[in-house]
């Protein structure tokens, strides 16, 4: 039942296992300070400089909480740090690393940076063409993502309810204005974040609601008095059962799970490409670490009662998001499309509910975060004037053209499609296995057939780069600066080392061990 | 020279000379060229060395054995070995490519793409393809099952014909769908190894004699045997071959037909017998009678042709019927028999193929029609088509009568009615192959054949050694036999069929020993 408290005692909050988490926060409010006092021509690369060392910072900070002090609660039990969470919150800091460098591109778009030089203005107003012109940029983004960085950080590690409920608005809400704030065809841009502020707010609320619900039915929030008191009451509850749906339903709309898909294409889309790859990878391994954490710990005893519905989750976005990739004739939302159909694969492993499947997640969401951000990257080299040539039709012929670039494209298409050799078939291979040992045959057989459907459309983009002739007045290739190239090259080597020696990967996500409970 | 990693140097030589052939810069396409053709002499030199250092009568069931742990969290290891039907196979991809090489020599011209381009896919096909035959590490083999599509895609998709960009696509989406759903046998096989051994493995020769239940063993069998029949192909899984061939250039449907689709048969004695013995003699009846409807239908198919390529395409798989009969007789001679039938066919498909080519080459048309008396210009060239013909019909004192007559005869003695019936396709094999010579050589001489050149040296260098091969094999094929046998009495020892005792009356006992229990 509720506890009231009797006395207070000062909360013992093991700084030591916060301090990567604390760093990224620091350095997100450390860059309000920057843009409030630093001169503006130095705004943009005094916060680049802090927000690339607080995640090399950070990541150091990490690697240190190993031997005892990982797998222990911080914060009073709110926060987990175990194997998983340290697994989980190191691909975030790296993909992060790997996004950010796309942000801090400016070379590819004649007047500056990915994003609206003054996110205030009216799109096509004088005041806009007069930002545009003193070169002014929206250096604001970066303390808005280091925001959001933080609140992935937490998420995987929430061990309760309500921290988890908080993390995932602090991650989501600096995305939703980072969304409105593309330097291109800025009214899309504008329209795709505030569908996405109105659905997450919406997917937010379930998720509260069902939070709510569960601390009904078990008199706690914590993960671990969930569990207890799955393992104390026999047949179905009313409280457990919304509660666990609503929940999920919050966690499934982040993730991008159908039916709560119809967001991602619209704000992949509109968003600048380069929060576009940051949002496709690094949110979908916070969502998803979050819900292995809450399905696993906290409801893991439910699970013969929850699979089912993943499993008809699972099976439906796989072939969604296979079948209408087909339809599609713009880029971004082909490849929107593709990471929904992503989301069903990597549902396979958490559905198995087993160390294999935690572990092939695990490996599945990095692999797919190198190769997401390396093609997005691609995406926003191939430009025309009205800035990045997205319809399929200016790609034709890429691969006469600059057969380098085409080429790296080609590399992380395949990977997508599951191709041997790259990461995309080891990831593949991991959560089929773990969804076979753990009884979910014919979602691996739907599975199968959704990666035989997918590769059609993966595949007429190949053939279209190197077997079309080139448009006349096709888009050009622009040579990015060293940012752009050194995020392909590590997108390029991650997605080649995976596929080709995937054994120390896949060692430390098979060895981080269980969810501390 | 036991320790020689031989089977690693054959299939990496010829890699590394396709990463050296595709560098060569523009303007040098000549020395491009002779460096391809000089790396695959070598690696026929190499195969040569080794088969020359091959037990036929060695007691362990591979040869030069090549052992390394690669990814070890699921039991995937890097092993190598041949046994004798291997052997054999990879003798005949050795001795194809330079023959592809010098036949190719000027097909790269008439496209938009480098010549470079097309060597090294050949060379990068040579390696891969080495691979899928030495590999005894089931996931190595499906790693190279996959990876042998991109060169040929390329090279169809590139070089070929007016229909090349449809007849890639169709080539991949049907061999992807096949391999993937080879990919769900393989990791259910993974996790039945699991329950059955403690740990997993990819193993070949600790995967054999596994008892797997009989239900699981027919569902990994069909999984098994699906994948390799769209492979071979098997009418009703064909349809893709004869578009392949009438887009592809002469190499490569010789590489395609003479070599890969061996993969497929290659497969089912390999893998499907030995891996799932009761399966497959519970699905024998089946795949008989498929093999069957192959033979005849695709003979019967290939009389209405009107185009040389899908003419001999179907060809092939009225053979690939004999081939996969011969495998499912489960008899000693019908087994042999198939894989002497591979080989032989590998060779009348490639002259065929290649002396088609020649002729397509000066004509421009691949259109039957379009030829008419070209034996009065050409006598050369329309006898040694002759002479292709007259193989692929299996003339007797020619390979293919040694394996088409052998498997035949096999088969009689577990299946009579099947052989009987598949009869018919060596007559219908008569007639289309005569009445496509009749049309195309004999006759008047059309006005469109008056320019033909007779046959040129690097033609005849090219289709010569082929010539000899198959004569040679056609009066002493006993050193392939020699090879072979001991491979297959140990697939057929795990089959566990006894052999059918010849039916022949017995004097004065009265007794038939074949109706002895």
């Amino acid at each position: 039942m509720i506890r009231l408290v009797t006395a207070f005692e000062t909360p013992h909050f093991s700084l030591a296992l916060l301090a990567p988490q604390l760093v990224v926060f620091g350095a997100a409010l450390a860059g309000i300070l920057v843009e409030a006092f630093v001169p503006r021509r130095w705004r943009r690369s005094t916060q680049i400089v802090l927000a690339f060392a607080a995640l090399i910072a950070a990541f150091a900070l990490l690697i240190t909480v190993t031997g005892d002090a990982a797998n222990s609660l911080a914060a009073k039990g709110s926060v987990a740090i175990d194997g998983p969470a340290l697994f989980l919150m190191g691909t975030v800091l790296v993909l992060s690393f790997v996004a950010f460098l796309l942000f801090a591109e400016r070379r590819v778009d004649v007047s500056g940076d990915a994003f609206a030089p003054q996110g205030a203005t009216i799109p096509g107003s004088e005041e806009e063409q007069e930002a545009t012109r003193q070169g002014v940029t929206t250096s604001e983004v970066w303390p808005l993502a280091m925001f959001s960085v933080g609140g992935m950080l937490l998420f995987v590690s929430a061990n309760d309810l309500l921290t988890m409920f908080v993390a995932l608005e602090v991650l989501s809400l600096p995305l939703y204005l980072m969304t409105g704030l593309a330097r291109r065809r800025r009214l899309l841009s504008q329209e795709a974040a505030l569908k996405y502020f109105l659905l997450g707010a919406f997917s937010s609320a379930f998720f509260l609601f069902g939070a709510a619900l569960l601390f009904g039915y078990s008199g706690g929030i914590s993960f671990n008095e969930i569990a207890a008191s799955l393992a104390a009451t026999a047949g179905l509850d009313p409280l457990l059962l919304i509660g666990t749906g609503f929940v999920a339903v919050g966690l499934f709309f982040k993730v991008g799970a159908v039916p709560f898909q119809a967001w991602i294409p619209d704000v992949y889309q509109g968003a600048p490409t380069p929060l576009t790859g940051f949002m496709a990878s690094c949110t979908k391994v916070a969502a998803f670490g979050a819900m292995l954490r809450l399905f696993y710990v906290a409801l893991g005893g439910y699970r013969w009662d929850w699979r089912p519905i993943f499993w008809v989750v699972a099976i439906l976005t796989m072939l969604v998001g296979s079948i209408l990739a087909i339809t599609q004739t713009d880029m971004k939302r082909m490849l929107a499309y593709s990471s929904i159909a992503q989301v069903g694969f990597i549902l396979i492993g958490v559905l198995s509910t087993s160390e294999a499947g935690l572990s092939s997640t695990m490996f599945y969401l990095v692999a797919y975060g190198f190769a997401t951000i390396g093609a997005f990257a691609v995406v926003s080299l191939v430009r025309n004037s009205g800035g990045e040539a997205t319809h399929l039709s200016n790609w034709a012929g890429l691969g006469k053209r600059s057969p380098v670039l085409a080429g790296v494209f080609t590399l992380f298409l395949l990977a997508f499609a599951g191709i041997p050799l790259t990461s995309g078939f080891t990831s593949k291979f991991a959560v089929f296995e773990a969804g076979i040992a753990g009884g979910a045959l014919p979602v691996v057989i739907v599975g199968v057939l959704a990666s035989a459907i997918a590769a059609f459309f993966y595949v007429r983009v190949i053939v279209l780069m190197f077997f079309s002739d080139p448009a006349v007045d096709g888009p050009t290739v622009v040579v990015p600066s060293a940012f752009t190239t050194v995020a392909l090259s590590l997108a390029v080597a991650a997605t080649v080392l995976l596929g080709i020696l995937p054994g120390p990967v896949l060692d430390l996500a098979t060895n981080v061990g269980p969810f501390i409970r | 020279m036991t320790d020689f990693p031989w089977l690693t140097t054959l299939g990496v030589v010829p890699l590394v000379g396709a990463l050296a052939v595709a560098f060569v810069p523009a303007g040098r396409e000549r020395l491009a060229k002779q460096l391809a053709l000089f790396v695959s002499l070598l690696v026929l030199a190499l195969t040569v060395a080794m088969a020359a250092q091959f037990e036929p009568d060695s007691t362990s069931a591979f040869q030069f054995v090549e052992q390394h742990t690669w990814i070890k969290q699921f039991g995937i290891s890097y092993s190598l070995g041949v046994d004798g039907i291997a052997l054999v196979l990879i003798a005949l991809l050795a001795a194809l490519v330079p023959v592809v090489i010098v036949a190719s020599w000027n097909d790269a011209e008439s496209s938009t793409h480098r010549p470079q381009t097309m060597f090294a896919l050949f060379l990068a096909l040579e390696g891969v393809v080495v691979f899928v035959f030495a590999a005894t590490d089931l996931f190595l083999f499906y790693v190279a099952f996959e990876v042998m599509l991109v060169p040929v895609y390329f090279l169809i998709g590139m070089f070929g014909g007016a229909q090349r960009s449809y007849a890639a696509v169709k080539f991949l989406l049907y061999s992807l769908l096949g391999g993937l759903v080879l990919l769900v046998g393989v990791v259910a096989l993974y996790v039945t190894s699991v329950h059955q051994l403690g740990t997993g493995t990819f193993d070949f020769t600790q995967l054999v004699g596994l008892p797997i239940a009989t239900s699981t063993q027919r569902w990994l069998f069909v999984a098994f045997f699906f994948a390799f029949a769209v492979k071979a192909p098997m009418v009703p899984f064909h349809t893709w071959l004869p578009d392949a061939a009438a887009a592809g250039t002469p190499g490569t449907n010789t590489l395609l037909v003479g070599v890969l689709d061996k993969v497929g048969t290659f497969g089912m004695i390999r893998l499907c017998l030995p891996l799932f013995p009761d399966a497959a003699r519970w699905a024998a009846p089946v795949v008989v009678t498929l093999a069957v409807v192959s033979v005849v239908y695709a003979a019967l198919v290939a009389i209405g042709q009107g185009d040389m390529n899908r003419l001999v395409a179907y060809t092939s798989v009225s053979h690939f019927g004999v081939i996969v009969l011969g495998v499912f007789a489960f008899t000693r001679l019908g087994d042999s028999g198939s894989v002497f039938y591979m080989v032989a066919h590998g060779l009348s498909a490639a002259a065929l193929f290649l002396t088609a080519g020649y002729l397509i080459r000066r004509r421009g048309s691949a259109q039957i029609a379009a030829f008419g008396g070209v034996a009065r210009v050409a006598p050369v060239l329309a006898g040694v088509f002759l002479l292709a013909g007259l193989a692929s019909l299996s003339l007797p004192g020619l390979a293919s009568f040694v394996g088409e007559l052998t498997t035949l005869v096999g088969s009689y003695q577990r299946w009579p009615v099947a052989a009987v019936i598949s009869v018919i396709g060596i007559v219908l094999a008569a007639v289309y192959v005569l009445h496509m010579y009749k049309r195309v050589a004999q006759g008047p001489e059309t006005d469109d054949v008056l320019g033909f050149s007779d046959l040129g040296l690097r033609e005849a260098w090219a289709i010569g050694p082929i010539i000899v091969v198959t004569v040679v094999l056609g009066f002493f094929p006993q050193p392939v036999f020699k090879w072979v046998n001991p491979a297959v009495d140990r697939t057929l020892a795990v089959v566990g069929l006894s052999e059918p005792a010849p039916t022949v009356p017995v004097s004065g006992a009265g007794s038939n020993p074949g109706e002895q229990p």
